[in-house]
């Protein structure tokens, strides 16, 4: 192919190369942006430029289909890119999650960055090298099985001083080159050319802990957020939630806007008869008075909610909406009846906020037939889908440029905020910027479900477990689905009346435990409140994995303590999975584990010490946590010390980057486990703040972590995301157990409720 | 009515003009002058990371009205730059501190005062200094790893 000629779609995919400098600045803060663009489609998944340009300077852009909650995954699909090209690593850039440049690959979703996004770069990129080789050959007339590539240029293998470099081999950076593409959007999409990429013994540079650049710009100040972006004659904009859960406004008195420069009022009247009420200004500060000073008459609807003391009884009581077995395994009701000991118990899990580190934020510009869309989402391009139905608007007039926003893990605010900004923006004619307030983002942000858990275990005379049962009972995952694809899974569209669509869904453990007899099932119920409810729920955090997890994993402490055997060599004997007895046995070995019952090496001073193990798998991801904790008895304090994470998610493309994502999912899911509990009274949520809704505290940080990572080259890369956050709820209840021979069943262990059950 | 105010940032003197003497520090240095690096988090003082110098001691931004402010601010753009950094910034970035980041203007300006202050702190001091500061990540035994660069330099 003559690289020199191009077709449209080939120049408009180069297009979208130049449209991005390597500059830490972004280009569109503080100027105007082209609403729509429409002459720039968004990329098909069939071109090789949809994911890969090599400009005239040798400068590769990757373009990424998914985003970066905050671990810092642009560095390894980076590394993925550079490792095929041959090119140095700093002269690859990564775009992400921007749907006028990336194709949907389905955003930030069940740790799937490099497991599955990684995929069709791995391949775009070994099917450029593959190009440019091709391209090198007529060139230099030489056959192509004669050249070699090498930073970023082919040479003559023969003769390594005749090269061409990859920027005088791609005219405009583009390729235009087809892929076979699989057909399918998110995760499952998969594209791929004619290359084979490498095999991992040739790696140079996956493998590497290779640092981030953005950790640098933000310390010195350059590193822009979504909340940043100023657009020419933006409104800042801020919204009134009811004060209590399904009231709407019955009056709107706006008369004390009079004395603040520029506020207005808006009412978003929706479809279905809801309203929002919003208040708009220039400067951002009165907006946010303005809030203040709008009154508001509200219906007073009655209480939707049960005390919170009642919660679990209720969902003990409550009719069963959907019931699932997914895992049945022998004859679960003789094998019990055979048992020489049945262990039975029962956890419960509350209700938890994403309550990111503030509250949603998107800046929105529509105007007539387009709209620009700058969002932290976690899933750009479904939010993209979303606006335009929202809009009523063809889907590829709509942009969505990601932007880092607070850490987003998992369907948090950040889709409801782009939908209400969007409408805050058409309705004003203007760009606008809202960003949700601290109560807004904690007492009406999605939450992860809260559920019981019954577990039943029947033991033989030798204490090994013969029958398992696992049931769990809560509130669906997908109450509102994760995806924002629909105004009406965002508070905005059910505030409006667009009304809602809820699925039923929950989980089971994956645990690969081998016993002969089981069960594991689960039973969703009715949300307390239909529609728009601030304890509406969806995905937070390896979605109802670490609830689970907690009553799984503290109930096989149970079942070894009752057998009376040490809880690792219990779990041993049943794991079936080799890479689980993998991390099990790494974690025993940092620890220095020695082998006794949990709780038959209790002290009795005011501080006591214990140590706890919990084993998870998470899709391709194996996880053994060992945690030593300490206790005091008088104050009810739990604090975890030490931790030792094993950790096998396959080949390790970037090694420190690993440790800081198991980092963070350790102390995140700690302070799930520790303090983390929406309250809530019949009316509304009560959880506004950080004092209402507390979190870990850099006092109760661990001492140290030691991550064993096991690094399996020979396994394609997996999750690692989520998978560490599992394990810790039920590590450090197991832990509290051997330290006071007291079992906790119910989240989180608060000082008060830890004090109680000791005394 | 807008007012006049006069405002020392980062070495620099500004008059600012706003409509609300009261205006918290931090919409003043956001919106009037484009310093992005306090960050709204809460507008209560409960999370830090609005967190700039006034006279060398870490204040809430999102809770101190423009009116009180007398003294010279700074912000993390002043506190340092990559030709002339500051310690924190450097170990910041070389210990990859922080996960989504946003947090880290709040430990970074606290703990420049505290390592005015106590220049060799131990572990304890530093988990001490920084009690109140939020991160959501869990990215905490990193920002103490980094402090700690320089405090045991």
């Amino acid at each position: 192919m003559n690289a020199t000629v191009l077709s449209r779609r080939a120049l408009l995919a180069a297009s979208r190369g130049l449209l991005i400098g390597f500059s830490t600045e972004h280009p569109w803060i503080g100027t105007a942006q082209a609403a729509g663009s429409p002459d720039l489609p968004p990329p098909p998944p069939d071109e090789l430029d949809s994911f890969i340009a090599v400009q005239k300077d040798g400068a590769v852009i990757a373009f990424f289909g998914k985003v970066d909650p905050g671990q810092g995954v642009d560095v390894p699909i980076g590394q993925i890119v550079a490792e095929e090209l041959d090119v140095p690593y700093d002269h690859v850039q990564v775009v992400m999650g921007d749907t006028f440049r990336t194709v949907n690959q389905g955003g930030a979703s069940g740790s799937t960055g490099i497991e599955r996004g990684g995929i069709s770069l791995r391949y775009a990129a070994a099917e450029a090298r593959r190009v440019l080789i091709d391209r090198a050959s007529i060139r230099l007339g030489m056959p192509a099985g004669e050249l070699g590539t090498a930073h970023g240029a082919v040479f003559v293998l023969a003769d390594p001083s005749r090269r061409i470099f990859y920027g005088d081999l791609t005219a405009n950076g583009a390729f235009d080159t087809k892929l076979q593409w699989n057909g399918k959007i998110g995760n499952e999409l998969v594209s791929r050319g004619q290359a084979q990429p490498k095999s991992p013994s040739e790696y140079k540079i996956v493998g590497r802990s290779i640092p981030r650049s953005d950790i640098r710009a933000n310390a010195f100040a350059q590193q822009h957020y979504v909340t940043d972006i100023r657009l020419p004659d933006m409104l800042h904009a801020r919204v009134l939630r009811p004060p209590v859960a399904g009231a709407v406004p019955l009056s709107v008195d706006d008369s004390g806007l009079a004395t603040i420069p520029e506020a207005r009022l808006v009412r978003l009247e929706g479809p279905g008869g809801g309203t929002v009420v919003a208040v708009v200004a220039p400067r951002e500060w009165n907006a946010i008075r303005a809030m203040g000073a709008v009154k508001i008459s509200w219906s007073q609807p009655a209480p939707t909610f049960p005390p919170q003391a009642q919660l679990y009884d209720h969902i003990r009581t409550a009719p069963v909406v959907t019931r699932q077995e997914p895992v049945k395994r022998g004859d679960v009701t003789s094998a019990f009846g055979t048992a020489a000991r049945i262990i039975s118990a029962e956890y419960e899990w509350p209700f938890q906020s994403h309550a990111s580190m503030a509250g949603g934020c998107a800046v929105v510009d529509v105007r007539p037939g387009s709209a620009t869309v700058y969002s932290g989402t976690q899933k750009p391009h479904f939010q993209r889908d979303g606006l335009a139905r929202l809009l009523d608007l063809p889907s590829e007039d709509v942009r969505v440029i990601w932007t880092r926003g607070p850490g987003c893990y998992g369907r948090n605010d950040a889709g409801d905020v782009a939908m209400e900004a969007a409408l805050l923006s058409r309705a004003t004619g203007r760009p606008v910027r809202l960003q949700y307030m601290r109560d807004q983002g904690i007492a009406w942000d999605p939450k992860g479900p809260a559920s019981i858990h019954r577990c039943r275990g029947g033991l033989n005379a030798q204490g090994e477990v013969t029958a398992y049962s696992f049931e769990s009972k809560g509130f669906s995952r997908l109450n509102v689905n994760s995806a924002e694809s629909d105004p009406r899974d965002t508070l905005p569209g059910q505030l409006l009346g667009m009304g809602q669509r809820p699925t039923q869904a929950f989980g089971y453990p994956g645990e690969t435990y081998a016993f002969p007899a089981m069960l594991l099932a689960w039973e969703t119920i009715p949300p307390l409140q239909q529609n728009a409810s601030p304890l509406r729920t969806t995905h937070l955090r390896d979605p109802v994995g670490p609830q689970i997890n907690f009553a799984s994993e503290s109930f096989i402490d149970e079942l070894a303590a009752a057998a009376g055997k040490d809880p690792i060599e219990f779990r041993l004997r049943h794991v079936q999975n080799p890479r689980g007895v993998g991390v099990i046995r790494a974690a025993a070995e940092k620890y220095g584990w020695q082998s006794r019952p949990a709780a038959t090496a209790r002290g009795t001073g005011d501080v006591l010490t214990g140590r706890g193990v919990a084993y998870a798998e998470r899709a391709h991801t194996f996880v053994a946590a060992v945690v030593e904790v300490e206790i005091d008895r008088r104050t009810g304090m739990v604090h975890p010390k030490r931790w030792v994470v094993a950790h096998d998610c396959g080949l390790i493309v970037n090694p420190a980057g690993l440790q800081r994502t198991i980092e963070g999912n350790i102390l995140h899911a700690s302070s799930r486990a520790l303090l983390e509990e929406v309250a809530f009274d019949p009316h509304k949520v009560t959880s506004v703040d950080w004092v209402t809704y507390p979190i870990l505290e850099i006092a109760q940080a661990p001492e140290h972590i030691d991550v064993v990572a096991i690094n399996r080259p020979d396994q394609p890369p997996a999750g690692a995301g989520e998978a560490s956050s599992r394990p810790v709820a039920a590590a450090i209840a197991n832990a509290i157990f051997d330290a006071t021979g007291v079992r906790l069943r119910r989240a989180p262990f608060t000082p008060a409720r830890v004090r109680g059950a000791l005394a | 009515m807008p007012q006049t105010v006069p405002l020392r940032v980062d070495g620099a003197s500004h008059t600012l003009q706003v409509d609300d003497p009261d205006t918290p520090l931090l919409y003043a240095l956001r919106d009037e002058l484009g310093l992005n690096n306090p960050r709204f988090g809460c507008g209560l003082g409960q999370c830090g990371a609005c967190t700039v110098l006034l006279d060398g001691r870490p204040v809430r931004s999102c809770v101190v009205p423009l009116s009180a402010v007398h003294g010279e601010v700074t912000t993390l753009a002043g506190l340092g730059t990559p030709e002339h950094p500051h310690p924190l910034q450097t170990a910041f970035a070389d210990e990859q501190a922080t996960l989504c980041g946003y947090c880290l203007n709040g430990w970074i300006m606290t703990a420049a005062a505290l390592v005015r202050e106590q220049p060799h702190a131990t572990e304890a001091q530093i988990r001490d200094g920084l009690a109140d500061v939020k991160c959501r990540c869990g990215a905490h035994l990193s920002i103490i790893r980094a402090i700690a660069r320089v405090t045991a330099a």
